[in-house]
């Protein structure tokens, strides 16, 4: 199909015009070219999209083999079905909101052009990544979009720190990929092929050998190949571990956290286990440490953000522990769920990122959000924005009547964990539990810390402050209308009574994984806890924001060093530059100054000196006109020992 | 096999005819440089142009040698001048002719004293380097593989940099030591096997017994010139005082000659000896790959920086290739060109701001992305294609051999996997420090953006990055059949010393 190949090829055409066109084209050409070609593609994206997920027609388009040595082969290709499809609207219109978007927000940046070719190969990365039909396309998706993350992370390459936190997202990424690479490679030695299809048949089929050897070990299969691919997705999708990057990522300009470091790239890891669903499904011990790692990143990442002060990295954090819950929700092996609430989560939480920009453009690029407050009569549209956001995030709604995307999403999630019926199911259940009441809590926090109680800005900075334009305006309500409506509307595809059809074979659930369906049958306490959960964290941040204003600098005070632990994320930062990042480096200088240096050196050395005098006479000649003679009489005596040696063995 | 031209001496003695023409150039100094450069350019075009046809001629479904020339050179003892190329060889003899021009445009205006020896000297290293390439006697081999010093030393040791002289003697003694057992190996072949053939050698079966020692002389040569840890040291020095385009050419295809030797004759000649070796050169590749990308990490000097990554590249190749896998031979193979490719352009890069200010120190930069974008871009582009970003050619050599080796033993895909992290972080922060940060240094103020002339050095290599990188097919169907019968032909005699089942051609 021409449209499916379109979806893919649109973006990369915007990037290379406005990335070559660059200054020629000027920044109005390349704004409009590349937002142009993004809305073009959404409106393809959600074209085929009805069409893939109604009719089920899933097809695949190989372009042209991309390599073959033996039977590791793979092709360039554009694979649509349910899975891709939902992929294709998430990241085709927030890709499109985003573009939109930055045409206002970076306006007066001396590198448009620049930004909007990368945001553009950014979105042709991670269509590649998502339409992939083999493991090594996913691959080149994968590293492409940590490319872009890197190149838009450090966008602002004058800031010291956009650079180091540039280059500690690419690093940690090539932790994680590092395993997913070993994981490819393990499945190609096991099961002789990297391609999707002929992997899944041999896998449902019941023919993967029990076994291999992997580091002198026999192992499962599949258990060590789901593991080390999903070591790859904790990378891209920042859990625990291997999250560090992720806060430091929003040094990128605004727009680029919001569809890269939350709707998107980092919800790869996720799409990463649903697409491999054939695999995780009967490997139940992958599946378990999915679920234990999601869900202890769901409750880490909430602690952190309860008490952190910059605007963008309270929503990260967020984000950190939001795609934690669409983790654990794929390992009790709710798909469904995963897929259900990253769809939704991408709406809601691009919708906040850009209204955080929205903010940090109104108070002149301040971040801090102690430095913030009383501008919620100046800049209303925002401000209500900002609460449609958090009401999707913490789950809100009236149950059987309507409720906000995340309301059924976060459901969903909590009722599948609930329903797993195991003990790590029930480690899940209740982690995510407290960790809804934290993200309603650092949710409202967020709220009346920027926008309520008295200015705490400069009187020149609040005298600037003035609503955005109206073209980062309209995004927005894009994207408000998806944090509103896509819960209810497709809470029955997604997870409900019309699953089996809207999925398809995209995702395959194991004769014995019943949790889809038990997840209905829940106990309604289980059902409403989610809701009591969500509304004890608001009725809680306004007590402590708007009337008790004291309390959490008493609350802080009294849990000292649980407050300490929260506000230092954990202190992971400063545990890896311990054992990892100063080693290395100590060690790389040592080597070099001893090992090659005093060793290898030495050694060559003291052989040298014993010819040395003999050497230094002849070699400084090179400088005094006794070249010619100098390469004469090496290549005469190459030929001489050549020809002794040939006369005295040869005969 | 070959048409009526002998098209294999063609491309290996044309750059000499030029060197000739070049040495018979007299006058006023300034025409005699100008003349140089323009003869050795269009001589190296020229060359470059007749290797196209071996590129289209070359028939990728047929094994075995190509364009074979034979004659007889020294009938007395057998000796031949035997020419001619298979799959393993054929891209190594593009490379070089490819590279050639690149490095005499790169030179153009960096080189101000003693032009015409050094547009001699280069020319002279062209037909070396594809005489190695080509030259199926094991003599002509020795005499070509030895002969690529002489010139080499001397653009080090002549245009080099300030400590020149130690560099050189150091580059001249490891290799040279290397070499001198090595032809002790070669007389011994010679008397057990009467030939010097190199095709016959190749289906000669050895004696286990003295193919071991046939092995480590052999080995000491070719570790030498790939570099191997731990006799990688002459490596930095070299580059660090060798002017632009001698790094080029150390890096592009010098490197290649010990992988090609492994190739060539080590493996086929003495299988069973490679077999019995094959831990030591796993444990040799795995070490280089960690400790010269820890080593990496600490460097100051740009050029020592890619010298060590270098000897970490030419890490996964020997792996690779001692993995006797299709995938682990063919993404060596593809990594050498890969390496030859974007090593060498890394250099080119270093020598582009070199030229501007004349220090290699990592420090004096910073921030010139503000007057050299255009810099930073293709800059950027090579870093990543030094990473292994997919999409690059570096990713399909580098995963190939992962892949391949991953096959054969998974401790050591494991360790050398490693090296994709480290990689990433020696090259990202050296891109950081040149490029990145705020332009505050005074004579950074000034430079300029590429010349008109850097962006035609340039140009190709890029092209060639991402063709490699998006359809490698068109590299890899040109050694895919030949690795094939390579290892049906080798793989069952290491496999029965090795009892390793991994050797297989799937």
């Amino acid at each position: 199909m021409t449209l499916d190949v379109a979806i893919v090829a649109l973006p990369l055409l915007g990037a290379l015009i406005a990335g070559i066109g660059n200054r020629r084209i000027g920044d109005h050409a390349a704004q409009w070219i590349t937002s142009g070609l993004m809305l073009a593609v959404m409106v393809i994206s959600w074209i085929t999209f009805f069409d893939v997920t109604g009719s089920g027609a899933t097809r695949t388009t190989e372009l042209f083999t991309w390599f073959e040595t033996g039977s590791f082969r793979a092709a360039w290709a554009v694979r649509i079905d349910q899975l891709s499809a939902v992929m294709l609207i998430v990241v085709t219109t927030v890709s499109a909101m985003v573009h939109v978007y930055s045409i206002g927000y970076m306006h007066h940046d001396k590198s448009v052009p620049r930004f909007m070719a990368y945001l553009s190969f950014f979105t042709f990365c991670m269509l590649m990544l998502v339409t992939a039909d083999n493991f090594i396309q996913m691959f080149f998706g994968w590293e492409g979009v940590g490319l872009s993350s890197y190149l838009l992370i450090g966008f602002w390459y004058d800031r010291p720190t956009a650079n180091a936190a540039a280059i500690k997202a690419f690093l940690v990424n090539r932790v994680g990929d590092f395993g997913f690479a070993l994981g490819i490679m393990g499945v190609f030695l096991v099961f002789n092929t990297v391609e999707f299809k002929p992997l899944f048949d041999t896998i449902i089929a019941g023919q993967t050998p029990p076994t291999f050897n992997f580091i002198g070990y026999e192992v499962d299969t599949l258990t060590a190949l789901c593991l080390l691919l999903f070591v790859g997705a904790m990378g891209k999708s920042a859990q625990l571990f291997l999250h560090t990057w992720l806060p430091d990522a929003m040094e990128g300009p605004t727009p680029v956290s919001a569809l890269i470091h939350a709707a998107t790239m980092v919800t790869a890891g996720v799409f990463m286990v649903c697409r491999l669903s054939p695999m995780f499904e009967y490997a139940p011990y992958a599946k378990e440490v999915v679920t234990v790692v999601g869900a202890s990143t769901a409750f880490f990442a909430a602690t952190v953000g309860l008490t952190q002060n910059d605007i963008k990295r309270v929503i990260a954090y967020s984000t950190c522990s939001q795609l934690g819950y669409m983790f654990f929700a794929a390992g009790v092996g709710a798909y469904g769920a995963a897929m259900f609430h990253l769809f939704t989560h991408a709406f809601f939480k691009a919708l906040l990122f850009l209204c955080a920009g929205s903010v940090i453009h109104a108070m002149s690029g301040e971040q801090d959000m102690r430095k913030m407050g009383g501008i919620y009569k100046l800049i209303p549209t925002t401000y209500t924005l900002m609460w449609i956001g958090n009401i999707a995030l913490a789950g809100v709604g009236i149950p059987g009547v309507f409720g906000f995307a995340g309301f059924y999403s976060k459901d969903s999630i909590l009722e599948s964990a609930f329903a797993a019926h195991s003990s790590v199911g029930m480690y899940a259940f209740w982690l995510g539990i407290i960790g809804a009441v934290m993200t309603a809590f650092y949710s409202w926090r967020l709220i009346y810390m920027t926008f309520h109680n008295k200015p705490r800005a400069s009187h020149d900075v609040m005298h600037h402050v003035h609503e955005s334009p109206w073209v980062m305006l309209a995004p927005l309500f894009v994207l408000a209308a998806g944090a509103i409506l896509t819960g209810f509307v497709w809470h029955e595809s997604f997870v409900g009574s019309e699953m089996e059809h809207f999925w398809g074979q995209a995702i395959h659930f194991a004769a014995t994984n019943e949790v889809p369906h038990h997840a209905h049958d829940v106990p309604l306490w289980v059902k409403l806890l989610p809701l009591a959960a969500g509304l004890i964290g608001i009725l809680f941040a306004t007590y402590a924001y708007l009337v008790q204003k004291g309390l959490p600098a008493a609350i802080a005070n009294a849990l000292k060093p649980l407050y300490l632990m929260s506000y230092n994320k954990w202190y992971f930062d400063e545990l890896y530059d311990a054992i990892f990042v100063n080693p290395a480096k100590a060690l790389g200088r040592f080597l070099w100054k001893k090992g090659d240096g005093a060793i290898v050196d030495g050694a060559v050395d003291g052989f040298a000196w014993l010819t040395g005098s003999w050497f230094a006479k002849r070699a400084s000649a090179l400088q005094s006109g006794y070249v010619y003679h100098y390469a004469f009489v090496m290549l005469i005596g190459i030929v001489a020992m050549v020809s002794w040696y040939i006369f005295a063995f040869g005969k | 096999m070959s048409g009526s031209m002998p098209i294999l001496s063609l491309t290996t003695f044309l750059p000499l005819l030029g060197a000739a023409l070049i040495l018979i150039l007299k006058g006023d100094a300034g025409a005699v440089a100008r003349n140089a450069r323009y003869i050795a350019l269009w001589t190296s075009l020229i060359t470059f142009a007749v290797s196209l046809v071996i590129w289209f001629q070359f028939d990728r479904s047929v094994v075995g040698f190509q364009f074979v020339e034979k004659m007889e050179w020294l009938p007395l003892l057998d000796i031949n001048y035997h020419m001619g190329i298979d799959g393993i060889s054929m891209t190594f003899v593009l490379l070089s002719t490819l590279l050639t021009p690149i490095c005499i445009l790169a030179s153009w205006e960096s080189i101000e004293k003693r032009v015409k020896e050094y547009m001699i000297a280069f020319l002279g290293l062209e037909t070396m380097m594809v005489g190695t390439f080509c030259a199926l006697d094991f003599v002509a081999f020795y005499i070509f593989f030895e002969a690529v010093l002489i010139p080499m030393y001397l653009i080090i040791g002549i245009w080099g940099g300030p400590r020149r002289v130690y560099s050189a003697v150091k580059f001249f003694l490891y290799t040279l030591t290397g070499s001198v057992l090595m032809l002790l190996a070669i007389l011994a072949m010679y008397t057990i096997a009467g030939t010097t053939d190199i095709p016959t050698l190749m289906g000669y079966s050895f004696d286990p017994a003295i193919q071991n020692w046939l092995w480590l002389a052999l080995f000491a040569s070719f570790a030498v010139k790939v570099p191997m840890w731990p006799v990688h040291t002459w490596l930095p020095d070299a580059h660090v005082e060798a002017p632009t385009a001698g790094s080029v050419i150390l890096a592009g295809v010098l490197l290649k000659m010990g992988a090609y030797g492994f190739l060539r004759f080590s493996i086929p000649m003495l299988p069973e000896a490679s077999a019995y070796f094959t831990p030591l050169v796993y444990a040799m590749s795995v070490v280089a790959v960690i400790y010269t990308s820890l080593i990496a990490l600490a460097q100051e000097d740009m050029k020592k920086l890619i010298a060590y990554s270098s000897v970490a590249h030419m890490g996964f190749v020997t792996a690779g290739i001692f993995s006797m896998t299709q995938q682990g031979l063919e993404g060596a193979l593809f990594q050498m060109l890969s390496h030859g490719v974007v090593s060498g352009a890394l250099f080119l890069c270093v020598g582009v701001i070199y030229d501007r200010l004349h220090t290699r120190e990592i420090a004096r930069y910073g921030g010139l992305v503000h007057r050299m974008p255009k810099y930073a871009v293709v800059f950027m582009i090579f870093t990543m294609a030094s990473v292994g970003l997919p999409g690059t050619s570096g990713f399909i050599g580098e995963f190939l051999v992962m892949v391949g080796v991953f096959k054969d033993n998974t401790w050591v895909a494991l360790l050398i996997a490693t090296g994709v992290i480290l990689g990433a972080a020696y090259m990202l922060w050296l891109y950081r420090r040149i490029i990145f940060g705020e332009l505050v240094k005074e004579d950074l103020k000034t430079m300029l953006d590429l010349s008109l002339r850097e962006k035609v050095i340039f140009a190709p290599l890029l092209l060639l990055v991402f063709w490699m990188g998006i359809y490698p097919i068109s590299f890899t169907s040109i050694f895919g059949p030949t690795v094939t019968d390579f290892i049906q032909d080798y793989g069952p005699r290491m496999e029965a010393v090795a009892g390793d089942p991994a050797a297989t051609t799937q």
